[in-house]
């Protein structure tokens, strides 16, 4: 976490608070313009984001801190949200609540005030309480809580200016809150004060004494070290403390207040203040108001339709996909192919030497025009279609459907959520394992992410599908592929379960732990911007790597194409070398390189092997799937080299962004390795496993 | 009507009152902070297709949990009605 440097004196630092999932992001992104993905599902913000903008002539640096429920912390995720709010020193922490669930929101809010009196509450969500006829009294919630209360819905922009104005206020002092005081029970008010008077006396931190009187006489000693280190105060080794907080414990222990039942008895006051101060300040107009909720719940996780439904969505969205790239991926390849015989024209005009055309145009050139019309269209088709499932809330109903499962291999129901986050991007998903709060947890969702197929190589399994197994054109043949897919899908979901359950067993074994997992209300997506953000982020996304991976691959292709090593190239010596043993996983030489040579990106598969082919001799336009298709053949493929092919792109080495994320996010070579051997492995054995049976099944037919 | 039983054998559409929790560690804490103290009242929603976890509503919100944890909390006064809280 950043602290302040003397040098922004002047900026104001503003912590942005709240439970997971209240739309913290896009107030972050409302007020400071900036982009940070956001999602309907609890955890979505893994790290802290924070962003600058002005307001009325003061600068301010947003903090958009992780999503905690409460203060005292459950995770590491927890922890950096407490310290920041305890040691950040913020000029103003905004407590972002969901409207429609205000009083479970309110505990947070309570324990935050109890922290810091430079609060603003910020009620989110407007729009879906008021659909959902749900009222909240303003004035009276801000008179309770003794602090400004906006309400916003940031999704539309409504109320931010508010809120920055209440921000302005209590950041620069011109709103002075006086903050609701949450009472405990007696006894414990009764040690609090008899505490006090010798803790306010040692005390030189910005906390209020009355929490740190709490926090000691609860025995958060991880707190108390946290203190100790940051502020050099020991309050335990302190005598005057020591001593009060003998005869304090001795008044509880009489009252039967020790240990468990007194924290027992702070998180009740808690949550019965919550519903103190929610009680005549929010009402319900609608008691149905949760019934399309219930319903669409009854549909999506039903006992007989959940998984169908699962199924059948993910098969729409691969359909979708697969029928919707057709067009612009034909388009696409006919405009850049085109280009390609103008720029050897524009070579040939400034009489470049022939060489150099090459390089550039069938080497650099070439590689890039195939990621982009045989890769992009897929890609900026599937991630908004996934991500307008994402905004509506679906994402923690997969987590629900298929949480028994991950119990069964001792893991945690949160790594549903993150193999969702690895159809995107692996390396996505990896850090997003940070919402599994049990470490060993985390490590199997993390060795076990690459098993989902990135947004970079299912357009591979597109192609190389459509090209071998489906025949027909049309509606029948893109339902085709994407039940081929799908199943393919399934499979790798399969395989999450079946190493996760021997990880469990083996290297990191363990019992599953306890979780709570939130199923967050339905919200409509936001379909126009959804679309428009997400395909303009994928587009520069793809293009990005295209020019950063693809390009420098199409050079190092083309120059391994034609740098002569004894006999033949070195493309043909170095596939040479690998084609006996890609020959027992029913690949080849070629297509195992092209894996090898696509670490960075696996997009640039494909194009590596038809390159490959192609400067092994063949002349062949490519400017077809049919075309394609024919080189392929020509190249000795068969529909086992197909599926070889197909399953290896799922089950194997994760890209080189996945390994390097995963040695940052375990803070180890060892794990990272793991991460790299297990897929390998299990892609390697299976298929040997269908080549060997397939020869063995040929010989005796 | 005082009759104690665990979370986990309410059926569908049942409510009940939080009476003890017997939950440890962080998941005690968890729970008391997403609202489910003693005196709560809890309804249950709906079983996940294969029966665990289950989805309950507490204090306006849906927490799926499981049945290793929902075991740990003892509630009393089951009744048939859901949603009492509001």
């Amino acid at each position: 976490m950043k602290q302040r440097d003397s040098q922004t004196e002047t900026v104001k630092v503003i912590a942005l608070s709240g439970n997971p999932n209240v739309g913290k992001s896009t107030v972050f992104n409302s007020l400071t313009g900036m982009n940070q993905h956001t999602g309907n599902w609890a955890g979505k913000t893994v790290s802290s984001a924070s962003g600058r903008f002005s307001f009325c002539g003061t600068d301010y640096t947003l903090f958009d801190i992780p999503g905690t429920y409460s203060l005292v912390p459950q995770s590491a995720e927890e922890e950096v949200a407490r310290n920041f709010i305890c040691f950040g020193e913020p000029d103003a922490v905004v407590v972002v609540c969901d409207a429609t669930c205000l009083e479970r929101n309110m505990n947070l809010v309570l324990q935050t005030i109890e922290l810091t009196g430079r609060v603003v509450l910020c009620v989110n969500l407007l729009d879906e309480a008021e659909k959902k006829k749900i009222r909240i009294d303003f004035p009276a919630l801000s008179e309770k809580l003794g602090v400004p209360v906006v309400g916003t819905a940031a999704r539309q922009n409504r109320g931010l200016d508010d809120l920055m104005q209440a921000v302005d206020g209590v950041a620069s002092g011109k709103i002075k809150n006086k903050p609701f005081t949450v009472a405990y029970a007696e006894k414990i008010e009764q040690a609090i004060s008899m505490l006090l008077p010798a803790a306010e006396q040692i005390n030189r931190t910005k906390l209020p004494a009355r929490w740190i009187c709490l926090k000691l006489l609860e025995g958060d000693t991880a707190l108390l070290e946290e203190i100790k280190r940051r502020f050099g105060i020991d309050f335990l080794a302190e005598e005057s403390v020591g001593e009060q907080l003998k005869e304090a414990q001795a008044l509880l222990r009489q009252a039967h207040l020790s240990g468990e039942a007194l924290c027992d008895n702070i998180a009740g006051s808690l949550v019965r203040s919550a519903e103190h101060i929610c009680k005549n300040t929010v009402s319900f107009g609608d008691k149905g108001y949760n019934d399309t909720d219930r319903y669409l719940d009854r549909l999506l996780t039903g006992r007989k339709i959940g998984f169908p439904v699962m199924i059948m969505l993910l098969l729409f969205i691969l359909w979708l996909t697969i029928t919707g790239a057709n067009y612009p991926s034909q388009l696409l390849g006919d405009l850049l192919f085109s280009i390609e015989g103008m720029l050897g024209e524009v070579f040939r005009f400034f009489g470049a030497p022939e060489w150099l055309q090459n390089m550039l145009v069938h080497g650099v050139y070439r590689v890039l025009a195939w990621v982009v019309s045989v890769m992009l269209p897929p890609m900026a088709i599937f991630f908004p279609l996934f991500t307008l499932l994402e905004d509506l809330g679906y994402l923690p109903r997969v987590a629900f459907n298929l949480d028994k499962y991950f119990k069964r291999c001792h893991a945690c129901g949160k790594q549903a959520l993150t193999m969702c986050m690895g159809f995107g991007c692996n390396a996505a998903g990896i850090v997003g394992c940070r919402i599994i709060d049990s470490p060993r947890e985390r490590l199997i969702a993390m060795l076990t992410n690459n098993f989902v197929p990135c947004n970079g190589r299912f357009p591979t399994m597109i192609a190389v599908i459509a090209m071998f197994f489906v025949t027909s054109d049309g509606v029948l043949g893109s339902l085709l592929s994407a039940a081929l897919l799908t199943l393919v899908i399934l499979l790798g979901i399969g395989m999450t379960f079946l190493v996760s359950h021997m990880l469990s067993k083996t290297l990191l074994r363990g019992k599953a732990s306890s979780f709570t997992l939130e199923l967050p209300p339905y919200r409509r997506p936001r379909i126009k911007q959804v679309i428009v953000r997400s395909i303009v982020d994928r587009t520069l996304f793809v293009l990005g790597r295209a020019i950063a991976v693809a390009a420098p691959a199409g050079l190092v292709i083309w120059l391994m194409a034609n740098i002569s090593v004894g006999d033949g190239t070195l493309l043909m010596y170095c596939s040479g070398l690998l084609d006996p043993f890609a020959r027992l996983l029913g690949m080849d030489g070629v297509i195992l390189l092209a894996f090898i040579l696509a670490l960075p990106a696996n997009e640039i598969v494909v194009p590596v092997i038809v390159m490959s082919y192609m400067a092994n001799g063949s002349l062949i336009e490519i400017d077809s799937l049919a075309g394609l298709r024919l080189l392929l053949t020509e190249n000795g493929w068969t529909p086992v080299t197909a599926v070889c092919t197909v399953l290896f792109s799922l089950m194997h080495w994760p890209c080189s962004t996945t390994c390097l994320t995963i040695r940052k996010e375990t803070c180890s070579l060892k794990w990272m390795a793991a991460a790299f051997v297990i897929p390998t492995v299990f892609g390697m054995t299976v298929c040997f496993v269908i080549n060997t049976a397939y020869t063995i099944l040929a010989r005796c037919f | 009507m005082n009759i104690e039983s665990t979370l986990n054998e309410l059926n569908q559409g049942q409510s009940a009152t939080v009476t003890r929790l017997l939950s440890q560690g962080g998941i005690r804490r968890r729970l008391q902070d997403i609202g489910l103290v003693v005196g709560t009242r809890v309804s249950c929603l709906q079983k996940s297709p294969l029966g665990d976890p289950v989805a309950y509503l507490v204090r306006g919100a849906v927490i799926a949990i499981r049945s290793e944890d929902s075991s740990n909390i003892i509630v009393s006064g089951v009744s048939a009605s859901a949603a009492e809280w509001l």
